[in-house]
C-alpha cells in the first residue's frame, strides 16, 4: 500500500491538483466561494487576482480585438508561472482532458501491445500547425476561433455551468485517442498544449536524467506521454529540455533506479563531467 | 542553388517542400472548414446580453466564456449557454420570461467581468470629476415590445401588470388611453413602451399574463429601425438643429431630375 502510493505519488498529486482545482470552480459557482471564481479561460483568485488563459488572449488579439487591462494582467501571471517556473505543467496538473487522455491511454495499454505500439499518422508537430490555423481563422471570423470549438473548454466549462450537449466533444476525443491515435489529442492536436510547449521552452523546473544510475529499462519511455523529449535517457545526464515535457512525472515515478528527479534547469553553459 | 552538385540533396530537399506543401495543404482545407463553422456558430442576432455589453460583434471576441458574470448575479438571471441552447456557446444570456434581470445598483455582473466584455463605461455617468459612477438605468440589454393584437389589455380588458413590474414604470412603460371602437363607449387604457428609457430588463415580459407573453425583449438591434437623417421631425427644435448641419446640395441627381419639373410638365400630352 505504502509502496503503491509512494509508485504513484506525482499522479496521486496530479489527480488531487486536476480534480481540486475543478472543485473549487464548481465550489464558486454553486456555493459562492471567493477561492476560485470562474473557469480555466478566466478566473479570479480570492475575489481579487486574475487569471487569463494567454492562448485565448493571443486569439482575441489575432481578432483584432482588446481586452481589458485586468484580462492582460491575469494573462501574464500565467504566462510568468508557467513559462518562467512552472513549465507544461498545466497540461498534466490542470487541464481536465488530461484524465479523459490518460483513461483512454490506459485502456489503450490494456487493450494489448498491438495497439499501444501501432504508429500514429499523424505528427506530434501538428499542434504547432494547428495554432497557427487557430490564430489565422481568428483575424478572419474575429472571434477567437479554437475557443469556439475547444474540448478543453467545453469539458472546464461544462463542468462548472453544465454541460449540454458538450459531453459529445469529450467523447470524441477519448475515441480518438483510444481507437485511432494514441496521445492523439494532448500529444498530437491540441494547439493550447503546443503554445505552452513554445511558452515553456526556458522554463525552470525540469526532470532530469542521471546517466550513470541509468539501467536502461526504458520504463520512463514506455510511460512517457511525449516519449521525443527522453531522448537523452541512457545517452547523456541531462535536464529534459523540450518545451513539449509535460512535467507529469510519471518517469520519475517509474523509475527503479533513481536516475530521473525534479530539479531546476541549469541556465549557464553546460560543463557534464560525465561526457568529458 | 539548384546546381548539379546539390544533386544528392534534392531527395532530402524533395522530401521537405513536399510534406510542407501536404501541411500548408491540410491547414486551408482546415482553415476553410474552422472559418465556415465558426460563421454559422456566431450568427445568433436574438441574444440578450447582460448590461454594459458591448456591441454583439466586439461582445463575441471579447468574451472569454468564464462565466464570472454569470457567478456575480444575485438572482441567478444570467445563464452560460450550453452546447444545445441554440446560443453561442459559453457566452452569457438572459431569458426574460423566466428569469430578468433585476437591475442591481452596483451592476455586480458587469463590474465583475475581466475582460470588458462587459464595458463599466457603457452603464456609467461620469460623476463630474474622473471617477464613474454606474447608473444601471443606462443598460440597453434590449427594448420591450408589445404585440398589441394578443396584448389583453387592448382587448379592453383591465390588466395593467407589465406596468406594474416595470422598474422605470411610468418612464419606460406608461399606460395611454385609447377609445374601445368596438363599444363606442368605453375605454382602453393600454401599455407603451418608451424606447428612451426601457433598458430591456425583461420584467414586463416575466409579469405578463398572456400564455406566451404578449410584451418580450428583443435586442435593440432587432426590435428598432433606423431613420435615415436626410428626415427632420418638424415643430421639435431639437431635431430641427439638425438641419444647420446639412449639407448645401441635397438633391439627388438623376438623369430625370437635371431638367426642371416645369420641363415635363409642360410637355405635349399634358
Amino acid at each position: 500500500m505504502i509502496s503503491a502510493i509512494r509508485n504513484n505519488r506525482y499522479l496521486i498529486l496530479r489527480r488531487i491538483s486536476q480534480v481540486g482545482i475543478m472543485l473549487l470552480f464548481v465550489c464558486g459557482n454553486l456555493l459562492g466561494w471567493k477561492v476560485l471564481a470562474g473557469n480555466l479561460s478566466s478566473s479570479r483568485v480570492m475575489g481579487m487576482v486574475p487569471l487569463t488563459d494567454p492562448f485565448a488572449v493571443l486569439q482575441i488579439f489575432a481578432s483584432r480585438h482588446l481586452v481589458s487591462a485586468d484580462a492582460l494582467t491575469g494573462a501574464v501571471i500565467v504566462a510568468l508561472f508557467f513559462g518562467l517556473f512552472a513549465g507544461r505543467a498545466f497540461c498534466s496538473w490542470v487541464c481536465p482532458v488530461n484524465m479523459v487522455a490518460d483513461l483512454a491511454g490506459w485502456l489503450r495499454k490494456k487493450a494489448g501491445p498491438e495497439l499501444d505500439r501501432a504508429e500514429p499518422a499523424i505528427s506530434r508537430k501538428t499542434r504547432y500547425w494547428v495554432i497557427g490555423v487557430s490564430l489565422f481563422v481568428s483575424l478572419f471570423t474575429g472571434i477567437a476561433a479554437f475557443e469556439w470549438i475547444s474540448p478543453i473548454s467545453m469539458l472546464h466549462r461544462g463542468l462548472v455551468f453544465g454541460i449540454g450537449t458538450g459531453w459529445t466533444l469529450v467523447l470524441a476525443v477519448f475515441l480518438f485517442d483510444l481507437l485511432l491515435i494514441k496521445q492523439g489529442f494532448c500529444g498530437h492536436l491540441c494547439p493550447l498544449g503546443g503554445f505552452y510547449s513554445v511558452m515553456t521552452r526556458f522554463s525552470l523546473l525540469r526532470v532530469s536524467h542521471q546517466k550513470e544510475k541509468c539501467s536502461l529499462c526504458l520504463k520512463c519511455l514506455e510511460i512517457c506521454p511525449e516519449r521525443q523529449v527522453l531522448q537523452m535517457v541512457g545517452r547523456q545526464s541531462s535536464a529534459v529540455l523540450s518545451g513539449e515535457c509535460t512535467n507529469c512525472g510519471r518517469c520519475i515515478e517509474v523509475c527503479r533506479d533513481g536516475a530521473m528527479k525534479f530539479g531546476g534547469r541549469s541556465y549557464v553553459a553546460k560543463h557534464d563531467p560525465t561526457i568529458a | 542553388m539548384g546546381s548539379e552538385t546539390d544533386g544528392e540533396k534534392m531527395p532530402e530537399r524533395r522530401k521537405f517542400l513536399l510534406s510542407m506543401a501536404k501541411s500548408l495543404g491540410a491547414a486551408t482545407v482546415g482553415g476553410l472548414a474552422w472559418t465556415g463553422y465558426l460563421d454559422g456558430k456566431k450568427a445568433y442576432p436574438s441574444v440578450l446580453r447582460p448590461p454594459g455589453a458591448v456591441t454583439e460583434e466586439d461582445f463575441l471576441a471579447r468574451c472569454t466564456k468564464c462565466g464570472i458574470c454569470v457567478e456575480a448575479c444575485p438572482y441567478q438571471a444570467l445563464i452560460l449557454a450550453r452546447p444545445g441552447d441554440e446560443r453561442p456557446v459559453g457566452t452569457p444570456y438572459f431569458q426574460m420570461r423566466e428569469n430578468p434581470c433585476r437591475m442591481c445598483r452596483d451592476i455586480p455582473c458587469t463590474a465583475a467581468c475581466p475582460t470588458g466584455a462587459l464595458d463599466r463605461m457603457l452603464v456609467s455617468d461620469s460623476d463630474g470629476q474622473d471617477g464613474l459612477k454606474l447608473n444601471i438605468n443606462k443598460a440597453l440589454i434590449g427594448l420591450a415590445v408589445i404585440d398589441r393584437e394578443t396584448c389583453i389589455a387592448y382587448w379592453g380588458i383591465q390588466c395593467d401588470a407589465c406596468y406594474r413590474a416595470c422598474p422605470l414604470i411610468d418612464k419606460a412603460l406608461t399606460v395611454e388611453p385609447v377609445r374601445n371602437e368596438r363599444t363606442g363607449r368605453h375605454a382602453i387604457l393600454g401599455p407603451v413602451i418608451h424606447s428612451g428609457h426601457c433598458t430591456g430588463c425583461g420584467m414586463c415580459e416575466r409579469a405578463c399574463v398572456t400564455k406566451k407573453a404578449a410584451v418580450f425583449v428583443l435586442p435593440r438591434t432587432m426590435a428598432m429601425g433606423e431613420s435615415s437623417n436626410r428626415y427632420i421631425k418638424g415643430w421639435e427644435s431639437s431635431d430641427e438643429e439638425r438641419m444647420n448641419e446639412a449639407p448645401e446640395e441635397t438633391r439627388t441627381v438623376t438623369p430625370r431630375s437635371e431638367k426642371s419639373p416645369m420641363d415635363y410638365l409642360n410637355k405635349d400630352g399634358f
